[in-house]
């Protein structure tokens, strides 16, 4: 059976790549995408975890059920943002929406 | 009814009557005279009621009617406020009552009832032509509350309670002199004999507290009462080698000084004939001189403490002694040169005044007694009488136009026919003033000064004999003056009598002043002694148990007072029978400067003047108020607003703007710097606040991670 440390490897090189894309690509959907990949990371942490450590119980699954649907309607929620940013500034580039700056 | 009750409700209607007129019926004259008046009869009918009880009990001045409730704890005592009445209060209580209920009668009259209000007189001046007083029902309020005053001074029982009586009468006093207080000598002379008889008040307070701390109490029948507080009270030494008994007996004695307007502070009581005479009648005849007086009476078993008839007199009392035998000549001399009708009165109202005083001195108990009361009807119905002189020349001088100065007797003359009821009346008090023999009440009581004098102290006997003879003398020169002869001036010619509410006083008061007298004649009279039961010198001599009342019938002092009575009357008469408006007084040509030193009264008003009058402006200008109130108190209250200020500056420059304000622009200055650079960190761009925050996380973890156990 493959070790849990591998799944706990790809998950860290998964959210690595997410983190990489998140604070290095300058398009908001592009962002928007590393988050997805971060968050993913992060389900096939706790569905690795729940296995290996706890398999009786259903808590992994269940938060990674709950981590799909925050990520779904973030996406949802991000995209339309997004749109309605595009719309009024026609730029999606993270660095040109300085709209909080001081 | 019970009698001590009654003693009790005697002097209560007419401070009623004071507060009714003042709070509710003051803008209506004639229900406020209506209350006054009410309220004095009532006084009256219960105070003769008492008189009658009082006289009828056998017994009286071993037994005496007194009633007292507690009233101000002390400790672990009470002081208690109560009523007597002995033989001294029940008689001095009958001749009050009705002096007084003259007097308020009289002053319906006096003060023009039932004319229109003329309104050109204003509040505080007198009617200028027969017009009501503008402040008619205030009158009545004051006199009110002086007749009570006087009747609580005459039924206390004690010292504190005859004190309270005795200043409630001073502050009427001030009011009623000062009655007409537009005028200015009117406002003078109030506040003249307001100060004047507190420099006596205070006297009189100190013997008081004195006495309550020698004995540990007030009530007469405590002290005089008992021989054994007399007695400790006489070997207990003061000071200047005084006893204890003589101190109190002098302090008190300044009180009569000033209250009895005795010789050296008799000066306000002159003055005081600026307020509306029937004030006159009630302070200086019936009521508030006759209380010094009255208090000698009640204190002499104290003042004459150790004194033995014939064994010559104590200190007190030849202090006493003096003063009142000094007064009564002096003020007899003075009264001669006076002019003003109502002056003369004063005068001898003082020197009467001074016989009563001088009775005491010599240990004459019964007669200063007997005088107080005969010289109080006589002297009311005098002053009265003049006061009906002055408002018939007023009204003469009103009709004929012809404004002389209605109360100088030189304007007057020819009244007799003018003024018949006032005339005769006049005469009968005049003559009961002069000791006119036999018929009058003023010969009896005089006369027994008189023998009570030559058995004690020639001197004094001699002294009061000659101003027996000026007395005479200047009464007749004023009857003379104002009622016979022809008028001298249009204003006398045009003179009418005065309405029935001011004769009928007199009617009833010239009653009094010849039949008052006839209680007194005594048993060994010769031919008409017996006749009437001199049943007031017995019940007055029942109060002192066999002094004072020694001096029986002698002829000598009687010879004396005869002589000087109708001696002084006849002189009178014959050098003031023709006076005619041209030849004015022969008194000035005869006497030259002297006469003018009568006049001026001796210069004691000058004396006191420059002694007292302007040290004391003096002391209040330059020193009490340039000095201490200027420079001292001023100057300590700006010299602590300066520091103040100092103070306040020094803190406001190194305090408040320095450190209090350097803090606080520190705070918000630092606040607003420290943002400023702050917000630099706040680019907006959504990356960099991720790398801050990823870096932070992984400093954070790191920490943990390093520390973890």
């Amino acid at each position: 059976m493959i070790p849990l440390s591998w799944y706990l490897a790809l998950a860290g090189a998964l959210f690595c790549i997410g983190l990489y894309g998140v604070l290095a690509r300058r398009n908001a959907v592009a962002i928007l995408m590393g988050i997805e990949l971060m968050l993913n990371a992060v389900n096939i942490n706790l569905i690795a975890f729940w296995r290996y450590v706890t398999p009786a119980q259903i808590s992994g699954q269940a938060f990674a059920i709950m981590v799909f649907a925050v990520a779904a309607s973030e996406a949802a929620v991000g995209l339309a943002l997004i749109i309605s940013i595009y719309r009024r500034r026609m730029t999606v580039v993270a660095e040109e929406i300085d709209m909080l700056k001081w | 009814m019970s009698v001590e009750l009654l003693a009790w409700l005697v002097p209560l209607p007419p401070v009623l009557a004071f507060f009714i007129i003042l709070l509710f019926t003051k803008r209506n004259n004639r229900l406020s005279h209506i209350v006054g008046l009410g309220a004095m009869l009532l006084s009256w009918a219960m105070g003769l009621t008492l008189f009658v009880a009082a006289v009828s009990t056998e017994g009286l001045a071993e037994n005496p009617i007194t009633s007292s409730v507690p009233w101000l704890p002390t400790g672990s005592t009470w002081l208690e406020m109560g009523i007597l009445v002995d033989p001294l209060s029940a008689a001095t209580l009958f001749f009050v009552v009705w002096t007084c209920l003259a007097i308020f009668v009289y002053s319906v009259g006096y003060h023009n009832f039932g004319h229109q209000r003329d309104p050109a007189d204003k509040p505080g001046l007198p009617p200028h032509a027969g017009g009501v007083d503008p402040i008619y029902a205030r009158f009545f309020a004051f006199i009110a509350l002086f007749a009570f005053g006087m009747l609580v001074l005459v039924l206390a029982d004690n010292l504190l309670l005859l004190f309270m009586g005795w200043e409630i009468m001073g502050l009427c006093s001030y009011l009623l002199i000062g009655f007409w207080f537009a005028k200015d000598s009117a406002k003078r002379a109030a506040v003249k004999a307001f100060l004047t008889t507190r420099v006596g008040d205070v006297f009189f307070l100190l013997g008081i507290a004195y006495l309550y701390s020698a004995t540990g109490t007030l009530n007469y029948q405590a002290i005089l009462g008992n021989e054994e507080v007399l007695h400790q009270l006489a070997s207990t030494p003061a000071i200047l080698g005084l006893s204890a008994a003589t101190l109190i007996g002098l302090l008190i004695f300044i009180g009569t000084v000033g209250k009895s307007a005795q010789f050296p502070l008799h000066v306000w009581l002159p003055d005081a004939m600026e307020g509306p005479t029937p004030v006159s009648a009630m302070i200086h005849a019936a009521t508030m001189v006759s209380a010094g007086v009255f208090l000698l009476l009640r204190m002499f078993p104290l003042l004459t403490v150790g004194f033995e008839p014939g064994h010559g007199l104590t200190t007190t009392m030849t202090v006493i002694a003096v003063i009142g035998t000094f007064t009564a000549l002096f003020a007899a001399t003075i009264a001669v040169a006076q002019n003003d009708v109502k002056r003369v009165l004063a005068y001898s109202t003082i020197s009467q005044l001074g016989y009563m005083v001088a009775a005491v001195g010599v240990g004459a108990f019964v007669a200063a007694t007997f005088h107080l009361i005969t010289h109080a009807f006589f002297k009311a119905l005098l002053f009265l009488g003049s006061g009906s002189v002055i408002h018939g020349m007023e009204h003469g001088a009103h009709k004929s136009q012809d404004h002389v100065d209605p109360q100088d007797m030189l304007n007057m003359g020819g009244l007799r026919k003018r003024m018949p009821i006032t005339f005769w009346t006049f005469l009968l008090g005049g003559l009961a003033l002069a000791g006119f023999p036999i018929v009058t009440a003023g010969f009896w009581s005089k006369d027994e000064i008189l023998s009570a004098a030559f058995g004690e102290n020639r001197i004094v006997f001699l002294v009061l004999a000659l101003s027996a003879l000026l007395t005479a003398f200047y009464t007749m020169r004023q009857i003379s003056l104002t009622f016979l002869g022809k008028p001298r001036t249009a204003a006398a010619e045009h003179a009418h009598e005065s309405t029935w509410t001011m004769t009928l006083p007199l009617i009833v008061l010239a009653f009094f002043s010849v039949t008052v007298g006839w209680t007194g004649i005594k048993r060994d009279f010769p031919v008409i002694g017996g006749i009437v039961p001199p049943w007031l010198e017995e019940l007055l001599g029942s109060m002192v148990h066999g002094e004072g009342h020694a001096a029986g019938f002698a002829f000598t002092p009687l010879a004396t007072s005869l002589v000087v009575a109708l001696g002084g009357l006849g002189l009178g008469w014959l050098v003031y029978r023709r006076i005619t408006a041209e030849s004015g007084d022969p008194l000035v040509r005869w006497l030259g400067p002297v006469h003018t030193l009568l006049r001026r009264k001796y210069y004691v008003d000058e004396f006191y003047a420059v002694a007292f009058v302007r040290p004391a402006y003096w002391f209040a200008d330059k020193v009490a108020y340039w000095f201490i109130d200027r420079k001292v108190i001023d100057g300590v209250l700006h010299a602590v607003a300066r520091s103040v200020l100092a103070v306040g500056a020094f803190l406001r420059k190194y305090i408040d703007l320095l450190v209090v304000n350097g803090f606080g622009d520190l705070v918000g200055g630092g606040t607003k710097r420290f943002g400023g650079w702050l917000r630099y960190v706040q680019t907006g761009r959504v990356q960099g606040y991720l790398i801050a925050g990823m870096a932070f996380a992984v400093l954070l973890l790191s920490y943990l991670a390093l520390t973890r156990p």
